[in-house]
């Protein structure tokens, strides 16, 4: 193990997949010669040629449509947008046409495709640069969603997006890509299967499930709520769809006690199906109500003060933690 | 003139022939409610898909947009397949799970069959793509109507065509009606050919009643475009004789206007020219009619006997299993929803 960033994860991943797979290509804005936006494209056209790392113009509709097509015949691609907020102007190839091809053709044609950027809010970005699409994405039936947390998991979970047959949106986040973590050598395989949570810390007095950005803010929660004597769980999802029931279902068996912290917005946001599914299964294991923290329903405002106010923050998880600990 | 690399015109004039009464007979089942959803009739548009596809290679790539029946039907679907897809059955050419508007043969290089209005444009420059990238000498035709000019996504991909050089052939049936809506009342072009000129990719004007000419333009298109990757757009101008679906009864033209095309049939004119060079008797065209009939009617006999997908087969529609990621995402169990969706 070493440490790396996310950026270099998601690169390596890049690159190791690109590597490994001739028809695997990489397509968006500013991947090529600029290296992409957010820099995780560094040295990808320099290795492995113009054929293969290509730059678009700003037609997110277009190039992800093209993604698709080649996907229909043979190809891999890897579509990268520079943020999720730029997919919706795709919305219609991401949601209408990559994820339906395989039921209204009768199963002739599944599209192995990897959608992936930067998504949620960042710092300041305002209300058109900030919107987290898990939720939106995770609701259409044919697609898979991951949003790695750690670089470890961005690397390995890229990779097994690449080798999915079916459309793959790897939702990685802007203010993460400079954050370090352990991650396997590159001579070793790092392959995480989706579908699989993590429990990221052991705790028996509440089970705090997140994901993606707010798994850090979950863990610095949980070292606050140590010292008041409150023993936190922390489930990182690491996949919204597949959803792993069973990693949730085990910690709040053991706890009794939930709340989920996620980046997007509170209504039909993804802990609302969370909820649903844990009640549904396991309502006699629960000693409180499930909590959620997410966005204020808002779109996002530019102010400072005001964006931070409307994000998941410090303050609102340990005060919903307490609630439901009746602390 | 006709080459020898050619199909057989008289073969191509009983494809047209099978289109039309393929038609006539969906919009008979559709009226007796054998056929839900929307339907969208090719009947007077046979010379553009026939034609087309008579100037390809069998592996060469076809997409199109919702009015596609004419095309699977030229690329060689069978009746059987296309009649039970109408009626929703398994042994559809997408097993009854597509309908009308998504007709897909793979076997037979068709890919669909797409029903949003110029989002198939993306994906024909995508399958263009990849022929180039992998080296092949393949060429993509794409189908779209007059209505998907002013769509964004056509807008991007002819970019993105031009712009890589791809391999496709952009093929805009003009039937001067998008929906109920005229060309005119649509387009700020004086004629949709010139929108290629925008991106820098050569246009011609093709009469599309006219058979031999959609077919020897094309493969001269074609034959230009293996040689030397490139893109091509061309305005067929054509005319459908049915309203946009079965439920339009194309009130906004005038039965002068109808009866104009009616007498330019593509179907009448290459019987006509068969017949005054002498390569088509009354007796064949009759015999070849009298086919296309008995077999469309078998289709439909064909799809009324076929079975239904069963209802719980239709999780086994989501996902391709990803045996590769060494994770398998395979059926789950049946229709107990909220566990089915949390495995796919």
């Amino acid at each position: 193990m070493r440490e790396i960033t996310y950026r270099q994860a998601v690169n390596e991943a890049l690159a190791e997949e690109l590597e490994r797979d001739p028809n695997v290509f990489l397509m968006g804005e500013e991947v090529a010669e600029y290296h992409g936006a957010y820099k995780v494209s560094q040295g990808l056209l320099e290795r492995f040629g113009p054929k293969r790392i290509i730059d678009t113009p700003i037609s997110e509709n277009g190039f992800a449509g093209l993604g698709v097509g080649a996907a229909m015949v043979g190809l891999r691609p890897i579509i990268e947008f520079m943020t999720f907020s730029f997919s919706l102007v795709a919305f219609d190839q991401v949601v209408n046409n990559a994820p339906n091809m395989f039921m209204m053709s009768g199963g002739q044609f599944n599209i192995p495709i990897t959608f992936r950027g930067p998504n949620g809010p960042a710092h300041q970005l305002a209300a058109t640069h900030s919107h987290a699409t898990e939720n939106l994405y995770a609701s259409v039936p044919g697609l898979k969603v991951c949003t790695p947390a750690t670089p470890r998991d961005a690397k390995g979970l890229l990779k097994t997006a690449v080798r999915d047959d079916n459309p793959v949106l790897v939702l990685e986040a802007e203010l993460l890509y400079s954050s370090k973590g352990m991650v396997e050598p590159p001579d070793e395989e790092l392959l995480i299967p989706l579908g699989e949570a993590q429990v990221k810390r052991e705790g028996s007095d509440v089970s705090v499930i997140c994901y993606a950005q707010t798994v850090s803010l979950a863990l610095a929660a949980a070292q606050q709520l140590e010292e008041e004597n409150i023993s936190a769980e922390i489930i990182d999802l690491r996949s919204i769809k597949p959803l792993d029931e069973k990693a949730i279902f085990d910690s709040v068996a053991k706890t009794h006690r939930v709340v989920i912290v996620e980046q997007d917005r509170p209504f039909c946001g993804v802990g609302a199906e969370v909820c649903y599914r844990i009640q549904k299964n396991i309502f006699d294991a629960l000693d409180a109500p499930i909590l959620r923290v997410s966005q204020e329903d808002v779109p996002m405002p530019y102010n400072e003060r005001l964006e931070k106010f409307v994000l998941p923050n410090a303050d609102k998880l340990m005060s919903a933690v307490k609630k439901v600990c009746y602390a | 003139m006709q080459r020898d690399d050619q199909r057989d015109e008289v073969e191509m004039l009983a494809l047209m022939l099978l289109i039309r009464r393929f038609e006539e007979r969906a919009s008979q089942q559709y009226q007796a409610q054998k056929i839900g959803g929307f339907c969208h009739l090719y009947i007077g548009q046979e010379a553009v898909a026939v034609g087309a596809v008579a100037a390809t290679r069998p592996d060469d790539y076809i997409i199109t947009a919702y009015r596609d029946h004419g095309h699977a039907l030229a690329r060689g679907t069978s009746a059987n397949a296309c009649m039970a897809e109408l009626f929703g059955k398994e042994t559809g050419c997408s097993r009854g799970l597509g309908g009308s508007m998504h007709f897909f043969d793979k076997t037979n290089h068709m890919y669909g069959g797409h029903a949003i209005v110029g989002a198939h444009v993306p994906l024909a420059a995508g399958m263009a793509f990849a022929s180039k990238y992998l080296g092949e000498d393949r060429v993509t035709l794409c189908f779209f109507g007059d209505g998907a000019i002013n769509q964004g996504s056509f807008h991007e991909a002819l970019n993105l065509i031009a712009l890589y050089k791809l391999p496709a052939v952009l093929i805009c049936e003009n039937n001067l009606f998008a929906m109920g809506t005229s060309v005119k009342r649509s387009t700020s072009l004086k004629q949709i050919v010139d929108r290629a000129e925008g991106y820098d990719i050569p246009g011609d004007i093709l009469d599309g009643m006219n058979f031999r000419e959609v077919r020897d333009k094309l493969a001269e298109i074609i034959i230009s475009i293996r040689k030397d990757s490139h893109p091509a757009f061309v305005e067929v101008r054509t005319y459908r004789y049915r309203g946009h679906s079965m439920s339009d009864p194309a009130s906004y033209r005038t039965k002068d206007e109808l009866e104009k095309y009616r007498l330019d049939d593509p179907i009448i004119r290459l019987r006509a020219q068969l017949t005054r060079e002498g390569r088509l008797t009354n007796e064949e065209f009759d015999s070849i009619d009298k086919k296309a009939k008995e077999t469309v009617l078998a289709a439909v006999k064909f799809a009324e006997q076929s079975p239904e997908l069963p209802v719980e087969g239709v999780y086994d529609y989501v996902y391709a299993n990803s045996v590769a990621a060494g994770v398998s995402f395979a059926k789950s169990g049946g229709p107990a929803a909220d566990t089915a969706a949390t495995i796919g």
